[in-house]
């Protein structure tokens, strides 16, 4: 008698963590629906555009207070890391099937290298110049 | 992206907009590009380590060691007189960068999160599509500028009729083939874009003339922090689009400052054009006028019995390579106890900065070169102001003559020196083809000659 109502009363247990288990992965579902949409392209296109005029506001402050007398350094550093593109061109050539997108990224990482090296360091010869009167 | 890759990148872009604000002195410059190198080596590791996306080193390794050393090498052997036309050279570089990666991008968009080939997102079409475009403008752009700075072209501006309306037909055009790559998905309409893009690079920067070119080289500066910001939408990465951002406003402030300094609009500029036929017809009536001229002898004279003297470099003296001979020449003028300064025009040189640059690497102490505002008013107290490779920022027909047409570009006020020394070639006139009314007043003295030559002869004199 104890013994089968502890049974019944199992499988009703059993039936209900059943009935849970399959809201809980309805709502998982929901739950995934619902965030991939601000994820999407909308999402990001709004977020970059904000991030970009702030980032445009940051950049027209601080180039207003660079002196003049290095405006030279100043166009050969920007040069240097607006070879930040190097980013794009590391994803396309990173997979790990070869194609045409990679080695075009290749070429791209490649010119952007030249770039990296060579802005830094010129600024940096540039920079060492600049010498206060002794 | 993993969140510790986000984070990574905006290490990167504060280590970016620090490499800026060190700028603002030269003290804390050093500091400043060392902050944009390691931001640069966050960006590069946090791509290679964190990225799932990459995966495979086979190209990226040797593509970042032939272009490292390619990189090293050219930035250890550049001369610093050519610095405007190495700038322009990396310029293009950043162009052609990021037309490959929007093809790339193009090809498989599956890497970047935008969709499969044939059906990409409308909006990654646009961004990517004004990336390529823009790229492909900084390209050929930056290559006819570094042609006409190395001496390849002339740097005369090349015009010829219809110039303008086919120009604005091909932006027409870019932005018909972007309506139609982004409705056909079509790979031909990209290639045309990229295409025609190269095109309109090429023609835009023809028809501007060799003393333009600062404003031109800043324009190209900002045209390649713009494409990065496009390839950054593409990429819905946030560190492509705050260093795009950055380097786009920078670039595009040198511009407005370069023609502020002549006193021209930038479409006034960009539809180029200045300085070419007038030059030549400017030359004639110079001839029949008296000038005073002086030797090399009659100079050192004259700034030696000086107490101030004032020196205003032009892009004569870059062609020259004077700056180390005039430096040892003003070191001589100290000896005696003349007191030397110099001043320098926004617009002087190929590039912004440029003079600054020269006298720098010929130890000039950055504490003895000031702007035009700083030291305009000073030359009424100077006794001599000598003039070496500039013309036409010292020409007072700025100010006096409104049919000029350099009338309203701020110069400097050499006239009010009690004497005026021009080192100049011969009596051409500068690149605006205006004649210079200081050369025939009687407190002008004319030293023809070559600049660097004059200089070393002022100092043997001095000696």
């Amino acid at each position: 008698m104890a013994t089968e109502d502890i049974a019944q009363g199992a499988q009703g247990l059993a039936e209900a963590a059943r009935g849970l288990a399959d809201q809980a992965q309805a709502l998982a579902v929901q739950a995934q629906t619902a965030t991939a949409v601000p994820a999407g392209e909308h999402g990001f296109f709004l977020t970059g555009l904000t991030v970009f005029v702030l980032a445009c506001f940051v950049g027209y402050y601080v180039v207003w207070r660079v002196t003049p007398a290095l405006h030279s350094p100043l166009m050969s550093v920007t040069n240097a890391i607006s070879s930040v593109i190097v980013v794009g061109a590391l994803i396309a050539a990173g997979p790990a099937v070869i194609g045409a997108s990679s080695v075009l990224g290749a070429l791209a990482v490649l010119l952007a290298s030249v770039n990296i090296f060579g802005g830094f360091l010129v600024t940096r010869r540039m920079l060492a110049m600049y010498r206060k009167k002794s | 992206m993993t969140s510790l890759a986000v984070l990574a990148y905006l290490v990167a872009a504060v280590c970016f907009i620090m490499a800026l604000r060190g700028l603002s002195s030269p003290v804390t410059s050093r500091m400043g590009n060392l902050y944009g190198m390691v931001g640069m080596a966050i960006a590069v590791a946090t791509t290679l380590i964190l990225l799932p996306q990459v995966r495979n080193y086979w190209l990226i390794v040797p593509a970042i060691a032939i272009g490292g050393g390619i990189g090293y090498v050219v930035a250890q052997r550049i001369q610093m007189t050519a610095l405007p036309q190495l700038v322009a050279a990396f310029h293009s570089l950043v162009g052609l960068a990021a037309v490959c990666v929007a093809a790339a991008a193009f090809l498989d968009p599956a890497a970047y999160n935008i969709g499969t080939p044939g059906a990409i997102h409308v909006g990654s079409l646009i961004e990517m599509a004004l990336g390529a475009a823009i790229g492909a403008i900084t390209f050929t752009g930056s290559l006819v500028a570094f042609a006409k700075l190395q001496g390849l072209v002339s740097g005369k501006p090349l015009v010829f009729p219809m110039q303008h309306p086919l120009n604005a037909a091909l932006g027409v055009v870019i932005i018909l083939l972007i309506v139609w790559m982004c409705v056909g998905q079509s790979g031909a309409a990209f290639l045309l874009l990229i295409l025609v893009a190269l095109a309109l690079g090429f023609l835009l920067i023809l028809p501007i003339g060799g003393a333009d070119m600062p404003v031109v080289v800043s324009m190209l500066n900002s045209y390649s922090g713009w494409a990065a910001a496009g390839i950054g939408f593409t990429l819905q990465n946030n560190l492509l689009i705050v260093t795009g951002a950055l380097v786009g406003s920078s670039g595009a402030i040198l511009s407005y400052i370069m023609c502020k300094g002549m006193n021209r609009s930038i479409i006034n500029v960009i539809l180029g054009g200045f300085g070419g036929e007038a030059a030549s017809a400017a030359a004639g009536p110079a001839g029949d006028r008296a000038v005073k001229q002086g030797s090399a002898e009659d100079a050192a004279f004259v700034m030696k019995n000086a107490r101030s003297v004032i020196i205003v470099p032009g892009y004569g003296m870059a062609v020259a390579q004077a700056q180390h001979a005039l430096r040892e020449m003003s070191d001589l003028l100290k000896k005696e106890g003349v007191e030397v300064r110099y001043a320098i025009h926004p617009v002087a040189g190929r590039m912004p900065g440029h003079m600054n640059v020269l006298l720098a690497e010929a130890n000039v102490p950055y504490d003895e070169v000031f702007e035009l505002e700083e030291i305009n008013r000073d030359f009424a107290q100077a006794d001599v102001a000598f003039v070496i490779g500039a013309n036409d920022v010292t020409n007072p027909a700025a100010k006096s003559d409104p049919a000029s047409p350099i009338y309203g570009m701020p110069i400097l006020d050499v006239e009010n020196a009690k004497t005026v020394l021009f080192v100049k070639r011969s009596m051409a006139s500068g690149y605006a083809g205006v004649e210079n009314e200081l050369f025939f007043r009687d407190n002008t003295l004319m030293l023809f000659g070559d600049a660097k030559k004059m200089c070393e002869d002022v100092a043997k004199s001095l000696a």
